[in-house]
């Protein structure tokens, strides 16, 4: 037929694009890393201060990376509105914390002024995704991929602008605890407590969850339903039962993610949920999507990495205000996972059907 | 006769399932062909290392005189290679007319910017191909059915414009996974003499993967069968029939001491 | 299976209504809504979409009731009716109680006294027992309509769309007919008020509608019919004059409508630029590109960049040279971006495409790109491109002469500088990219995109080259967009990152959604729908997106296909309907 050499000169741009694409990234976060160390610009004590937050950042990632992945493994879908979800519970929260510390409740006890909005938030979250998918997704159960995923981004709108109409555009300020103010030493490096608590009530959720779904039954039906669906339901598995209670588990740990979050950055928007959701999905691609360890890993490494990366990667150079560029940094690990490693630090490669 | 397709030591695992194993094959030219085997013998993934789909891990296939192995599915059905699907794969939301269409795709040469100024070879070309179309609709019984969608269709008329749009890249090889799939013993009969009348009237080679044996016997000069990814045996329907292994393969070991004469009669029951 | 009773079913469906209505007031849409008049004296907007919802609570109880009784029987639709309607009311009834109560205020902003004094005529919780009565009487109103026969159902229905399509719009018509003078300025005030309708404008428009839908239900298909008879010249030549009526009033529009419509319809054809551009990528490919806006702003920032005045322009060059580079710069950003995700498949895509699109902006807008992009200050000063052929083409001098007038003196008077002129430029830009996008569907390349969008292993295995045909469709997309951005750009005379959001990607994506994937006059059609209308109603405009949410789900729910399905599917339609006729 015709020359095929306009196609091979295609198919050479495309290899050197990808291969330059790498060699780009790769020589960006060398380079930088050298430049930045030689400066000596910042103390090691400052590296562990970003390291930290980014293991609490990471970890409240890893929380929301959760309800995508578990969601993603049954459904084959992307929960778009996951990340409003959290909003949600964050909102839930912020109404009790503010009426608890108004009452002078949280000072008295902070344990309980932490542990009542969170379940409040659990609560709030998990009511309102398991209406969700009753409404939107469950009646396009089997439609072509791309008609639940925009479902989803409906979803995703109503809920945002929801919450606008409800409690207007402005950010209402989440209460500080009194006793998660200051620093711990440990190690002799002083580590904002709250950060501490962050980090601490992430890991005892996710580990909570791990249990649920490894050793409980309901855990198991999951398990199977996530394998096949048609089998499950021949084991007398209600599958639609065991994809709710997904659904309300995911949102359950999204609200009280989405309740660390207004701890550390102290408030509470309509519009907050839209970043870690994007992020938190990014952490469950990292991890290897579908995966329950592989969305903590993800979490965290992503975490780490936005910490860090900033100062350490772009500083050296001379980029002046590379916090801005935090988010990039988030993104651009997105589009590199999806394009070179789909299936995740831990994953196993998805058969071309499913990816 | 010369063998249009030559394949040699093909091997294609899928992690530690070996789907393929080390198969030499020939295609005489313009010959009618078959590969029978069990299910989840190797025959479709066999279809796929050929087509390009699958990129075979070893050996060695030739298409009138092109290495194909490592070729990709667009460029091996310019060769002159083109396939329907063991599950009908039509597309759906398109007119059945423009499902051909899109099978001429490799014959169109107008240039997207040139079809955008509406230049007059455009138009010409866009006659013919509209023209070849109607043809080939009407070749395979679909006159007048050309607007309807394809997933319209009822089954007959969408494995039939199938291989219309198989036919549209003017193939010299064509493959056909199970073409009576779903089909009454009249249609069949139709479809032996429809795959027939392609070989003696167009010279197109034709390979089968087909379960119906009444077909396969019926029409192929040559079987191959495969069994776990191995070649069996080889030969004419005749030879087939009377080969232990085959019978072996489908079946069961237990044929085999149950005595000859026994299992070589409910094997040929199956024939016919 | 046992059937449920009526009442409870009539019970359950008036909470859900009642759940809906209390929605509705809390996120203030009753209350903003409440501003306009549906007819002056008689119904208010806000009043009207509460009402709606105790009206659909009796209408969906009384149709349940048929349901669960098999048959209509007209004392047990209406009790079903009346109880879904008391319940719908009773819920709005409990939340003003609650907010006498408590100051529901402090979580809601919205249940303000306003609301209350809305909900109940006034009369505080007095006014209670008069809103369960209407909330009943509007529940037997949505029954009885059930029961009614479809000849009338109709004609009541369309009169009702009318009332309030007219009452939304009133104040354009009112100011378009001002503005013509003082015949048309007193027809104007007697059916437009400043709120909405006048009870002779309503009463006309019910009436007429009424009129014309009985008329057309008993004659419309022998209208049609002798349209189908008609010869095929003469059906040429109308569709030929049906055109030329269209053109006329696009092109006298902006005289007549004044510069605020025009400006509207200017962003609608910016959005059509986009949305036509999608429609190649999502439409035909089956693409997801939720990053889309990006090539928007390559094409906005190419044109600012070249031509601006301000402290970020590289050049001064002339608008139409600009616009060109413009567009082939965005396609290689196209191909740029398409290149690495063309391996990608379906959500996955979408994602990793957000990701470009949300780097992109984030670099645009950063500190560290500003001197190149202007950060978040962005690149001011971009000049409105001259008519005149005489202008020098490659490098303009400051201070120019721009169609015989020196810019920055009498600047907004040469032909393009206004929203008037920039309005021609626009239209003809989407008309020309709407036939251009038509030219490529029926083309080879368009089969192939198509066959791409349906299964694209069959594709390639009938030698589609994927990689080339994919590339094509980012880069032809990216061109439609780079070219919306070009005119953006200087409509606006300035660009800000912070403009080139996401929800840009995702109005697009929704006026797709909504006008039907892959088709041309369905990308127009969505357009219209969701740009332009919310851009026309300013009450509307603010639950904008909360009304993209719905519509996105609902469209998903009931119609996928979209409002506007494209050809193909209508063409089988056809199909149908005439096999059917001929048997």
């Amino acid at each position: 037929m015709r020359a095929t050499f306009s196609e091979r000169l295609v198919d050479l741009a495309v290899n050197i694009f990808l291969w330059g694409f790498r060699i780009l990234i790769v020589a960006i976060i060398i380079i930088g890393t050298f430049f930045t160390i030689r400066e000596g610009k910042y103390t090691s004590e400052q590296w562990i201060d970003f390291i930290v937050f980014g293991i609490s950042q990471g970890s409240i990632y890893a929380m929301i990376a959760l309800g995508y992945t578990m969601v993603y493994g049954i459904l084959r879908m992307i929960n778009f509105a996951h990340g409003d979800i959290f909003m949600t519970g964050a909102f839930g929260a912020y109404f009790t914390a503010t009426w608890l510390t108004k009452a002078g409740f949280v000072d008295a006890n902070p344990f309980l002024g932490l542990l009542i909005p969170i379940l409040v938030a659990m609560a709030v979250s998990t009511l309102i995704a398991v209406l969700v998918e009753r409404i939107a997704y469950r009646p396009l159960r089997g439609a072509p991929q791309l008609v639940p995923l925009i479902s989803a981004i409906g979803a995703s709108f109503f809920l945002e602008y929801a919450f606008r109409g409800f409690f207007g555009p402005g950010k209402y300020a989440y209460p500080p605890i009194k006793a998660l103010e200051g620093t711990w030493e440990i190690f002799g490096i002083g580590i904002l407590k709250v950060q501490v608590v962050v980090a601490i009530s992430a890991f005892i959720m996710m580990a909570l969850l791990y249990f649920v779904v490894m050793y409980t039954k309901i855990g198991k039906a999951m398990r199977a339903v996530s394998e096949n669906k048609d089998t499950a339901a021949l084991m007398g598995i209600d599958v639609n039962r065991i994809i709710v209670t997904t659904f309300a588990i995911g949102a359950a740990l999204a609200g009280a993610a989405g309740v660390l979050f207004a701890l550390v950055y102290r408030q509470v928007d309509f519009f907050m949920g839209f970043t870690p959701g994007v992020k938190a999905f990014t952490a469950a691609v990292l991890g290897g999507i579908g995966n329950i360890p592989g969305a903590m890993v993800g979490g965290l490494v992503l975490g780490v990495f936005e910490s860090v990366g900033p100062s350490l990667f772009l500083e050296g150079l001379g980029i002046t205000r590379a916090y801005q560029l935090k988010d990039a940094i988030a993104y651009t690990m997105l589009v590199m996972i999806l394009l070179f490693r789909p299936q995740g630090i831990l994953g196993e490669r998805l058969s071309k059907q499913k990816a | 006769m010369a063998a249009i397709l030559t394949a040699k030591n093909v091997t294609k695992r899928f992690g530690g399932l070996v789907a393929v194993n080390n198969v030499d094959f020939e295609i005489p030219e313009k010959s009618i062909v078959s590969i029978i085997g069990p299910n989840g013998a190797g025959k479709t993934t066999f279809f796929n290392c050929i087509t390009g789909y699958a990129k075979a891990d070893e050996g060695k296939i030739v298409f009138d005189g092109t290495p194909i192995q490592s070729q990709r599915p667009d460029q091996i059905s310019r060769l002159g290679i083109s396939r329907t699907y063991q599950n009908i794969r039509l597309f759906a939301d398109m007119t059945a007319l423009e499902n051909i269409l899109v099978g001429q795709h490799i014959f169109l040469n107008s240039s997207w910017i040139s079809a955008v100024l509406g230049t007059s070879y455009v138009r010409n070309e866009e006659k013919m191909a509209l023209a070849e179309a109607q043809r080939l609709l009407n070749f395979v019984d679909l006159k007048g059915k050309g607007d309807l969608l394809a997933r319209n269709l009822p089954y007959g008329a969408q494995r039939r414009l199938e291989i219309a749009r198989a036919l549209a890249t003017k193939p010299k090889l064509l493959l056909l996974d199970e073409p009576s799939a779903g089909m009454n013993p009249r249609e069949s009969e139709d479809l032996t003499a429809f795959i027939r009348h392609l070989r003696d009237e167009l010279g197109i080679t034709i390979l089968l993967i087909e379960h119906h044996m009444r077909v396969v016997m019926g029409i192929s000069e040559h079987i191959t069968v495969l069994d776990y990814g191995q070649k069996i045996a080889e030969g004419t329907p005749k030879e087939i029939q009377n080969n232990k292994q085959v019978i072996e393969a489908y079946l069961g070991r237990g044929a085999a001491t149950e005595g000859m004469d026994t299992a070589h009669e409910r094997f040929s029951k199956k024939v016919k | 299976m046992k059937k449920e009773n009526f009442l409870l079913s009539a019970t359950k469906t008036g909470l859900v209504g009642g759940a809906i209505a209390i929605f509705l007031c809390l996120i203030g849409m009753v209350e903003i809504f409440n501003k306009r008049d549906v007819i002056q004296g008689i119904v208010t907007l806000g009043q009207f979409v509460w009402l709606a919802t105790a009206v659909g609570a009796g209408y969906t109880a009384s149709q349940q009731t048929s349901h669960l009784l098999n048959g209509k029987k007209p004392a047990q639709n209406l009790t079903a009716g009346a109880l879904a309607g008391f319940f719908s009311a009773a819920l709005t009834a409990f939340l003003v109680w609650l907010g006498s109560q408590t100051d529901l205020r402090a979580i809601f902003i919205n249940a303000s006294p306003a609301l209350y004094e809305l909900l109940t005529f006034g009369k505080g919780l007095a006014g209670l027992p008069q809103l369960l009565i209407i909330g009943i009487i509007s529940g037997i109103v949505g029954a009885t309509f059930t029961l009614l026969p479809k000849a009338v159902q109709r004609p009541l229905l369309h009169a009702l769309m009318m009332l309030i399509f007219m009452a939304l719009f009133s104040g354009i018509f009112r100011v378009v007919m001002i503005n013509q003078g003082n015949k048309w300025e007193t027809l104007a005030k007697s059916i437009f008020s400043q709120t909405g309708l006048t009870q002779l404008g309503g009463w006309i428009f019910i009436l007429g509608t009424i009129a014309i839908s009985v008329f057309w239900s008993n004659r419309g298909e022998a209208v049609k019919a002798s349209m189908a008879r008609m010869p095929s010249k003469g059906k040429l030549s109308l569709r030929i004059l049906v055109f030329l009526i269209i053109a006329v009033i696009a092109l006298g529009l902006p005289q007549v409508s004044g510069p605020f419509i025009a400006q509207v319809i200017v962003i609608i054809s910016l959005y059509i630029l986009m949305g036509l551009g999608l429609n190649i990528t999502l439409g035909f490919a089956g693409l997801l590109d939720l990053g889309f806006v990006a090539f928007f702003a390559v094409g906005a920032y190419t044109v600012g960049l070249l031509t601006s005045y301000g402290p970020f322009g590289l050049q001064h060059i002339s608008f139409w040279v600009a616009v060109p580079i413009a567009v082939l710069v965005s396609m290689a950003f196209g191909a740029f971006l398409g290149l690495p995700v063309l391996g990608v498949r379906g959500d996955y895509l979408a994602i990793a495409t957000l990701g470009f699109g949300e780097i992109i902006r984030l670099l645009a807008g950063s500190d560290f790109l500003a001197g190149y992009f202007g950060g978040p200050q962005g690149v001011i000063g971009i000049q409105k491109p001259c008519l005149g052929v005489l202008e020098p083409f490659i490098k303009l001098d400051t201070p120019r002469i721009c169609d015989g007038i020196e810019i920055g003196q009498g600047a907004a008077d040469h032909f393009l500088a206004g929203p008037g002129g920039i309005y021609y430029l626009a239209i003809i830009s989407a008309l020309l990219i709407a036939f251009v996008a038509w030219r490529l569907r029926e083309s080879r390349l368009g089969r192939a995109w198509m066959a791409i969008r349906e299964d694209e292993d069959v594709a390639e295995a009938l030698g589609v080259n994927l990689i080339q045909t994919k590339l094509l469709a980012y880069i032809l997309g990216a061109a439609f967009a780079g070219l919306g951005g070009a005119i953006f750009s200087v409509l606006i005379g300035s660009i800000f990152a912070s403009s080139m959001q996401l929800l840009v990607s995702i109005n697009v994506v929704a006026l797709l959604v909504v006008g039907g994937m892959g088709s041309i006059p369905g990308v127009i059609v969505g357009a219209i729908a969701l740009i332009g209308l919310p851009e026309l109603l300013r009450e509307v405009s603010e639950f904008r997106y909360l009304i993209y949410g719905t519509v996105l789900i609902v469209m998903m729910l009931a119609k996928p296909e979209g409002l506007w399905p494209s050809q193909a599917t209508k063409r089988e339609l056809h199909h149908e309907t005439s096999a059917q006729g001929g048997d």
